[in-house]
């Protein structure tokens, strides 16, 4: 190295001005970043604190339990399942064998209304047991196709409803518009009047903007061999297709409801509604079970007691947790940070 | 783990199977490829410039008469190197002339033993003796205008041999996560077996009735696999992918922090600490022994002449200089007769040079500290050595100039443990022997007759008081004597085989009778603060080797004096030695046995062992001897080579212990490379020596912090990982979190990363993920049960949770920690804001629809208190009544208590003491040497997200796999 570096051996009483500028130099620049001496605030678990928190989430929570219940019990729901019942008595040993057979499927069901129900009032069906999240199922789509008429082709990922036998491509292709749901219902109030559904608007609107094409035409659909769901009307864009937008929103769960339509009418307690269904729909095979559910909406959504209760239940708990604290804190008091506690003080010939 | 990403990316690319986009996969893994690969390019070029510099470091060779400039890396063996003052050696020499007409030349080797005393070389008589290798990396010094011919080239050098070669080094962290992720991949093999099996009876029963999937009726052969390596690509997210990046990316940035860290730096010279394998440096806070070379690492190597015992008479006992000494003073001046022998042989007896600068002050350069020493205090004391020139050697002894002819020099030997000069009186003609070494190298050979028992008491006082004792003696010579010997001597000294012994059995003929003149005492000064660093240190639990080549009383000595070990009431020293191996079992097997009866009681118990038996005891009693190092805490070897301090390091890596070496020269390169972590000092010159103690353990003290600080960021890295499996953003997410583990740093409270803390974060994690799974299912169920909402819903359950679950385990709040922490939260709903704006996206709308439904927001209050409550009373309940260590420390630190019995740390020196605050902290951490639990819910979110993620997957991802899961619960 250089000569100005102090040695021991180098003596004398200059080496050390010869490492001063040097000191300096080399001193890194400082900064709070780099010496990790930035502000910090070290909050510890006092009881206070905890017991505060915990009787404040408690307090929160039952509120609100009591709130998101309510508004659940406001909710009128009624909900009818029907897929036994609407197989005449004699099929209903080989219900599979019915339901693919051509025989008249109409089947008429009356509810009765338990409690005044006021519009809009959604008219939603519920299968059970239906994977639309199965792998094959849920990707057997295209999204291109849905949106626009240049995508025709774009069927990569249908199989096997992708094209028909000769090669032209299905529009919409892929399993889950082909499985589309097909049993219909209409209602006739007990006087014979018709309650009409109104099946505009029950899909989303991005979907019937962006992702279903004003110009795209349902063609081939339907027409294999194997029949799954129902027909479109292929004089109608895809856009104004709802039924098939709200199927093709694939269920996370297999137990699920899709919306049928809006009632925009009041339906008073005692109301009895005559429904005249077409089932059409096979869930015999898997032994899937089809419901019809009329309900009315809270800011909730629709009823479900499992937000209020476990609201309730997690404030009872905090609370319980908090009592159970303070019974502790004042029971068997404990000093923070008590240095006693230390094992190395504790150890008598320790240090 | 590569292997494992690299399998899992290639099943992603068989469509059949995969149940998500392969871009998730790759996306990701190409990028934290490309980061790594940036990472490590970088370090490689980095050395690639240090090498290169080293390489073309301009050398004069000589070739046919004239001096040309070359590279260092065109040295071949056979040129003559030209070498000027102050140059540092490129390779192994043989030293073939010097400007100094002795052909004396001398070298540093600073850079290889950390000794900065000169070195001697002579221009071997007839170019013989593998001694006067000139080894790489010495500085030429002085007068050394040295004509060098080159005996080895690169690494054939006996410093590129002896280096060994390096083992990687893993940390302890790495070797954990290595175990972890092999359990998860146990785990995950297991579940993926289960439910593949699973998965293919339903498929076979339940599946095919479902008409609207349109199952083929025959599959492939490989049919029954398909499931199962689904679950298993599902599962992979279970070992995210970017763990061993962010890994190192934490690694260097903390190596960073330690070059940064401002008190790290040695104030005298400003040489900064630097770490400079980025990769273990987390390691640091997990390090049970600790092994140390001594000289220039403990002690300064400065020697100091203290005081004195002449005639009688202590000098220096009532103030501890005994340069300052008025009795020693009017000694000198009144000429007393047996001083002022005892300043000449301080002053002759050596093999300093005095160097005369232009303004007249004199400094020495020598070859052993110790004699500079000598020679400085005689100056002082007005026996000034002035100039040598030749075999002429001038003194001025009160401004009378004295001379003298030196006629030979008794070199001093390890063995022989002395060193004596034969020189002529100019003026009487007078032949004199000269001698200085140990006390058991010349009170034995004192003339018959004289006292010596006072010598050595006072020898005795002197090494308790830790002091380097030197027995200064003389005697006159006959001439006839002398003749007769020095023929002998020229003889011995030419003689071509054992040259070494030959001459000292010649020496031991003249060196008798003696004369004993005093003692000397030098204090070697210990580095600053040693002692207590030390001490501190010990109290945290950590073990302390010192391998030294001293002497087993001086390594003694400096153990005691710097709190290696205790005196005597409290400590106890049990020594192994021995020349043959009966000797040497006896010993081991006594001194175990003192061990074991001991080890109970708290008394240190420390053995000293010498080079010798520890070879043997190496080689035959390795087992008693691995006992007998797990079992103290502390231990001193003496006279070990380098190789026997590798060999030490690698059979307490065998106990499975961490071990970290320090050390400053060449010799201990070896052990450096051993040890799980090295800490070699830089820089090796001079004063800088001075700073080796702080910085060493300035480095432990600052960086056990860290370790929970990269667990931490694994933490938080994890939060992110959602987000970046989530949808399309994930580069965009990536580079937010990358910046995230510069951003958490400064968390106290060491973590130790092992199984059982895992465990309670596996726990933690299931019971979130069942938290999240249920109430998302729940609360979104019926006509809200929408794919892509339901997967959002989940999603942010899991972000909002781990948000909580960080902040909860962070224990300091920079402002950096909360930018982390709920800029993270808010970072993910920014970015899915923006992919729910995008209408080619697969979640278009979805997060707007989401945020403008008060149920979204319920359920998220509800994820969170179902996950954070009994969580937080769970750790509640752990933090006060059942405290570690750690918290209560906390505690205590928070609450502005006393940090009590950390008090005796409290007198430490400098820079030490601004370490105080983290380094109480760190303390307990490293109090039990077996990995303990400490805080058994460290943040080790390796699992954390795990759970929610193969859930997740699914559930966003889709497909029956997941909904099998819930049939399957």
């Amino acid at each position: 190295m250089n000569s100005n570096t102090p040695s021991s051996s180098a003596g004398g009483p200059g080496s050390a001005d010869a490492t001063a500028p040097r000191r300096n130099s080399k001193r890194p620049k400082y900064s709070r970043f780099t010496q990790q001496e930035l502000p910090a605030c070290k909050p510890i678990l006092t009881p206070k604190w905890v017991i505060s928190t915990f009787l404040l989430v408690s307090f929160i929570f039952i509120p609100i339990g009591i709130v998101s219940l309510f508004a659940s019990r406001d909710v009128v729901e009624i909900v009818h399942g029907y897929e036994t019942e609407c197989i005449p008595l004699n099929s209903r040993n080989d219900k599979v064998g019915f339901i693919q057979s051509d025989q008249d499927k109409t089947c008429i069901r009356t509810l009765t209304v338990p409690k005044d129900m006021s519009q809009p009032i959604y008219v939603y069906y519920q299968l059970d047991n239906f994977y639309q999240n199965h792998r094959r199922y849920v990707r057997s789509r295209s999204d291109q196709q849905l949106r626009s008429p240049g995508n025709a082709r774009e069927t990569g990922s249908c199989s096997p409803e992708d094209t028909t036998v000769s090669g032209t491509p299905i529009v919409p292709c892929g399993l889950i518009a082909w499985s589309l749901f097909n049993d219909t219902y209409h209602f006739t109030s007990n006087n014979g009047g018709q309650i009409p559904i109104n099946k505009r608007g029950i899909s989303w609107q991005s979907d019937r903007e962006r992702k279903f094409g004003r110009n795209v035409y349902p063609s081939n659909f339907q027409n294999g061999t194997l029949i799954g769901g129902a027909r479109l009307n292929e004089s109608i864009p895809l856009s104004e297709q709802e039924d098939l937008i709200v199927w093709m929103r694939t269920a996370a769960l297999p137990t699920f409801r899709k919306l049928y339509g809006k009632i925009e009418v009041n339906l008073r307690q005692g109301d009895v509604i005559n429904v005249t269904l077409q089932n059409n729909y096979n869930t015999y095979s898997f032994n899937g079970r089809k419901k019809l559910v009329l309900s009315t909406t809270s800011w909730l959504g629709g009823k479900n007691d499992f937000v209020g209760i476990a609201y309730l239940t997690v404030g009872g708990l905090c609370f319980f947790l908090a009592i159970v604290f303070v019974l502790i804190y004042l029971i068997k008091p404990r000093q923070l940070g008590d240095p006693s506690y230390l094992s190395w003080n504790r150890n008598p010939g320790g240090h | 783990m590569n292997q494992y990403f690299l399998l899992i990316a290639c099943l992603q690319l068989w469509s059949l199977i995969t149940p998500v986009n392969p871009a998730s996969t790759w996306g990701p893994l190409i990028f934290i490829f490309a980061v790594s690969a940036t990472k490590e390019a970088w370090d490689d070029y980095n050395r690639y410039l240090s090498d290169k510099k080293a390489n073309e470091k301009e050398v004069w060779i000589v070739r046919q008469g004239t001096k040309n400039l070359i590279q260092a890396q065109d040295i071949r063996v056979g040129n003559l190197v030209w070498l000027r003052e102050n140059d540092e050696v490129p390779c192994d020499l043989v030293l073939l002339g010097a400007a100094d007409p002795q052909g004396i030349c001398y070298v540093e080797t600073a850079a290889l033993d950390g000794e900065t005393d000169l070195k001697t070389r002579l221009i071997p008589p007839a170019c013989v003796g593998i001694d006067f290798e000139l080894l790489h990396k010495i500085k030429a010094r002085a007068h050394a205008h040295a004509h060098i011919s080159t005996i080895a080239s690169c690494n054939e050098t006996k410093l590129g041999m002896s280096r060994g070669i390096p083992e990687p080094k893993l940390t302890a962290v790495d070797a954990m996560i290595d175990k972890l992720t092999g359990a998860i991949f146990v785990f995950q093999i297991v579940v993926v077996i289960v439910l593949g099996i699973a998965g293919n009876v339903w498929k076979d029963t339940e599946a095919r009735k479902l008409w609207y999937v349109r199952y083929p009726k025959e599959g492939p052969w490989y049919e029954l696999l398909v499931i199962p390596l689904r679950f298993e690509l599902l599962c992979s997210i279970m070992i995210p992918i970017s763990i061993k990046v962010s890994l190192d990316l934490v690694k260097s940035l903390y190596a960073k922090f330690i070059d940064w860290d401002d008190q790290m730096v040695d104030l005298e010279t400003g040489i900064r600490s630097h770490a400079a394998n980025t990769a273990i440096s987390e390691d640091l806070g997990q390090v049970e022994y600790i092994l140390t070379d001594k000289t220039g690492t403990l002690t300064e190597n400065k020697m100091i002449f203290k005081r004195c015992f002449v005639s009688g008479t202590f000098y220096g006992n009532d103030n501890g200089d005994a340069l300052t000494d008025a009795e020693l003073l009017r000694a000198v001046s009144s000429g007393s007769t047996d001083v002022i022998r005892f300043l000449k042989v301080m002053a002759i007896c050596n093999t300093v040079i005095p160097v005369q600068s232009k303004n007249g002050s004199i400094s020495y350069k020598a070859q052993s500290q110790d004699e500079e020493a000598l020679v400085r205090a005689a100056a002082r004391l007005h026996m000034v050595f002035v100039n040598k020139n030749g075999n002429f050697v001038d003194i001025k002894f009160n401004a009378s100039p004295i001379q003298y002819e030196v006629l030979d020099i008794l070199e001093f030997t390890s063995d022989r443990k002395r060193m004596s000069i034969v020189v002529k009186d100019s003026q009487s003609g007078k032949i004199i022997l000269l001698s200085k070494g140990a006390d058991e190298a010349i009170l034995p050979h004192a003339y018959t007759g004289q006292q010596v028992r006072t010598y050595a008491e006072a020898v005795e006082q002197y090494a308790q008081l830790g002091l380097r004792t030197l027995c200064l003696a003389w005697r006159e010579l006959e001439d006839e004597e002398y003749q007769e010997w020095a023929v002998m001597f020229k003889e011995a000294n030419s003689s071509l085989v054992d040259r070494e012994w030959r001459v000292a059995e010649v020496c031991q003929r003249l060196e008798h009778d003696f004369e004993i003149l005093g003692v000397a005492a030098i204090e070697d000064r210990l580095q600053d603060g040693v002692p207590e660093t030390i001490e501190t240190l010990r109290k945290a639990g950590l073990n302390f080797w010192m391998l030294t080549g001293d002497k087993q009383n001086t390594a003694i000595q400096i153990a005691l004096s710097c709190n290696f070990v205790s005196p005597e009431p409290k400590g106890q020293l049990l020594m192994i030695n021995g020349k043959t191996e009966d000797e040497v079992c006896r010993n081991l097997e006594r001194v175990l046995l003192t061990m074991r009866i001991t080890s109970s009681e708290p008394k240190d118990v420390a053995f000293v062992i010498d080079g010798w038996a520890l070879e043997i005891a190496l080689k035959h009693y390795r087992k008693a001897f691995t006992e007998l190092a797990i079992l103290s805490r502390t231990a001193i070897c003496c006279r070990v080579t380098p190789s026997q301090k590798a060999q030490l390091v690698e059979l307490l890596k065998s106990c499975d212990y961490r071990t970290l070496a320090i050390g400053d020269g060449g010799n201990d390169v070896r052990m450096i490379q051993q040890a799980d972590i090295g800490v070699g000092i830089s820089g090796r010159e001079g004063l800088q020596a001075a700073r080796a103690a702080d910085y060493s353990i300035g480095r432990v003290s600052g960086t056990s912090l860290f370790n929970s600080v990269s667990l931490m960021a694994y933490n938080v890295f994890y939060t992110s990982v959602p987000v970046l499996v989530s949808v399309l953003d994930k580069d965009l997410s990536e580079t937010t979190v990358m910046q995230h583990p510069q951003i958490l740093f400064y968390c106290q409270a060491g973590r130790l990363l092992n199984p059982s803390t895992f465990a309670g974060w596996f726990g933690r994690s299931l019971f979130h993920a069942i938290v999240v799974f249920l109430i998302t299912i729940h609360s979104y169920a019926f006509e809200k049960s929408e794919m892509e909402e339901v997967s959002m819903v989940a999603l942010s359950g899991c972000i909002w949770l781990q948000a909580f679950v960080v902040a909860l385990e962070t224990n300091s709040f920079t402002i950096l920690q909360h930018i982390a922490i709920w800029g993270n939260l808010v970072g993910f709903y920014v970015i899915n804001w923006i992919v729910s704006a995008l209408p080619s996206s697969g979640m278009y709308t979805i997060m707007f629809r989401l945020c403008r439904q008060p149920s979204y927001w319920i359920t998220m209050i509800l994820i969170v208190a179902g996950g954070m409550g009994p969580v937080l009373a769970l750790k509640y309940f752990r933090y006060t009544y059942r405290s570690s260590k750690i918290n209560i420390l906390q505690q205590a630190e928070r609450l502005g208590g006393p940090i009590l019995s950390l008090g005796n740390i409290e007198p430490q020196s400098r820079s030490l003491e601004k370490d105080l605050s983290p380094l109480s902290i760190s303390l307990p951490k490293n109090r039990n040497p077996v990995y303990e639990p400490l805080l058994s819910d460290s943040p080790n979110s390796t699992r954390r997200s795990g759970v929610p993620f193969d859930f997740f997957q699914s559930q966003s991802r889709l497909s029956s796999s997941y909904s099998r899961n819930c049939k399957d619960n």
